[in-house]
């Protein structure tokens, strides 16, 4: 019997090793996984390569796994924000790498990567200092850049309900880089608000299909005010 | 002259998004135009992070931690919207489906190049985000910006000295003072605020520019 159920955030992230390359699902807070961050913190890998949208919001989540020191590497979109205080003072200090890739290309190299594809053309960034180094090529009346996909090891992501195969379904705009990140790695963990038997999700619906992940973990819901 | 302030740019801008279109607003001063878009006109909001049919913000008390703009801010989804993954939002963008991506900028050149991420100091941190996305994809770029630096020089330019978002990508600048066409032979003058002749408009900018026929 297939079972993808884990029955702790510790269990599911026990086998992460050092210098792993970690996918963390979210555009800004929705979406991310603050329960499996948090446990890959106490966890203890170290020397980490971190895929997300953003470099990390305030003092928890992934602000938190930078602040901790744990993240040698970071690639992503948007690292500056009002609120990015841990990644920018370890970046202004030279003590965390940077790549940064426009969030278009960021979101089909993690695609190209689950599916298959060794590279990729695209007109993004052609002619600015992103593309610079890059081999080029002019396809029909539209200048290209290449670009590679990013693997990963693992892929921590958010979802609202997922079955014992896997399958699961996200909420709203959280969705953003589940299903992408969900592809690219070897082993995909999700969080999920509720758990559900087999059949319950309708097929017609189900956002990342079972066979892109490999352990599931439930968080029980923030209290919600009595009505 | 009568400067627009920044609403008023964001209803002038408004006023020629037409009935059918797919926009994509980007962060900051382009926000301001969801306000001001004509209330008998069905026009489709994109955003980047995969929402269409991006509606008002919810009302207080009202937010959902799942359903936030580009921006991050929290909004609601209007009837008839929908949510998607990142590399469907973006196919949306670089397919060339969106009909109009408005942007700010720091400097929008004669050729059309679009400079509005980085300023390139050494202690700024870069962050780059969909603009370049944006700015490639989109069938109609519309810029959106103040027209001089508040040192007073024209952030419309030769050559930009800021680090590109994209190259020969701008189609329309509406600015406080004008609205200016990038064509192929150089700038156009489609409007001018009240009070403003072309002869000033052409010394406060420095570049040069085509005055059309229908231009005050």
């Amino acid at each position: 019997m297939i079972n993808k159920f884990v029955a702790s955030p510790e269990a599911a992230l026990a086998d992460v090793p050092d210098g792993a390359t970690v996918m963390i699902h979210g555009f800004g807070n929705a979406g991310m996984p603050a329960v499996l961050i948090d446990a890959l913190i106490a966890q203890g890998a170290r020397n980490l390569t971190i895929v997300n949208n953003n470099a990390g919001n305030a003092d928890t989540g992934l602000a938190a796994l930078i602040g901790a020191r744990r993240v040698r590497k970071i690639l992503c979109s948007f690292p500056r924000q009002a609120d990015s205080w841990h990644f920018d003072k370890l970046y202004r200090a030279g003590e965390i790498e940077l790549e940064l890739v426009p969030q278009g290309t960021l979101a089909e190299r993690i695609r190209a990567a689950g599916a298959g594809i060794g590279a990729f053309f695209t007109p993004t960034a052609y002619g600015t200092r992103l593309a610079e180094g890059k081999e080029t090529r002019r396809i029909g009346e539209r200048d290209y850049v290449l670009e590679y996909p990013i693997h990963a090891d693992y892929a921590l992501v958010k979802a609202d309900r997922a079955d014992r195969w896997g399958n699961l379904t996200y909420r709203k705009s959280a969705r953003n880089f589940g299903p992408l990140m969900a592809m690219a790695a070897k082993c995909t963990v999700a969080q999920v608000r509720e758990t559900v038997e087999l059949g319950e999700l309708d097929p017609e619906q189900v956002h990342t299909p079972g066979i892109f992940v490999k352990r599931v973990v439930r968080v029980a819901a923030p209290m919600k005010k009595a009505a | 002259m009568k400067k627009l302030d920044r609403k008023q740019i964001a209803a002038r801008l408004a006023r020629d998004i037409p009935e059918g279109a797919y926009v994509n607003l980007g962060i900051g001063l382009p926000t301001l135009v969801a306000d001001f878009l004509p209330k008998g006109r069905e026009i489709i909001l994109h955003s980047e992070n995969g929402i269409l049919g991006v509606g008002p913000k919810p009302a207080p008390g009202e937010d959902d931690e799942d359903l936030i703009n580009a921006g991050k801010e929290p909004v609601t989804l209007l009837t008839g919207g929908c949510y998607f993954h990142h590399a469907d939002s973006f196919g949306m963008i670089r397919g060339r489906h969106l009909d109009f991506a408005i942007l700010g900028a720091f400097q929008v050149s004669v050729a059309g190049d679009l400079a509005n991420w980085h300023t390139g100091g050494a202690d700024d941190i870069p962050a780059v985000g969909g603009a370049m996305d944006l700015a490639v994809g989109a069938k109609k770029v519309l810029v959106m910006m103040e027209h001089l630096t508040k040192k007073g020089e024209s952030k419309i330019v030769e050559r930009c000295t800021y680090p590109l978002t994209g190259a020969r990508c701008v189609d329309r600048i509406y600015t406080d003072l004008a609205v200016i066409d990038v064509k192929a032979d150089g700038l156009h003058v489609v409007d001018l605020v009240e009070g403003l002749d072309f002869q000033e408009l052409q010394r406060l900018t420095g570049v040069p520019l085509k005055r059309l026929a229908s231009a005050a």
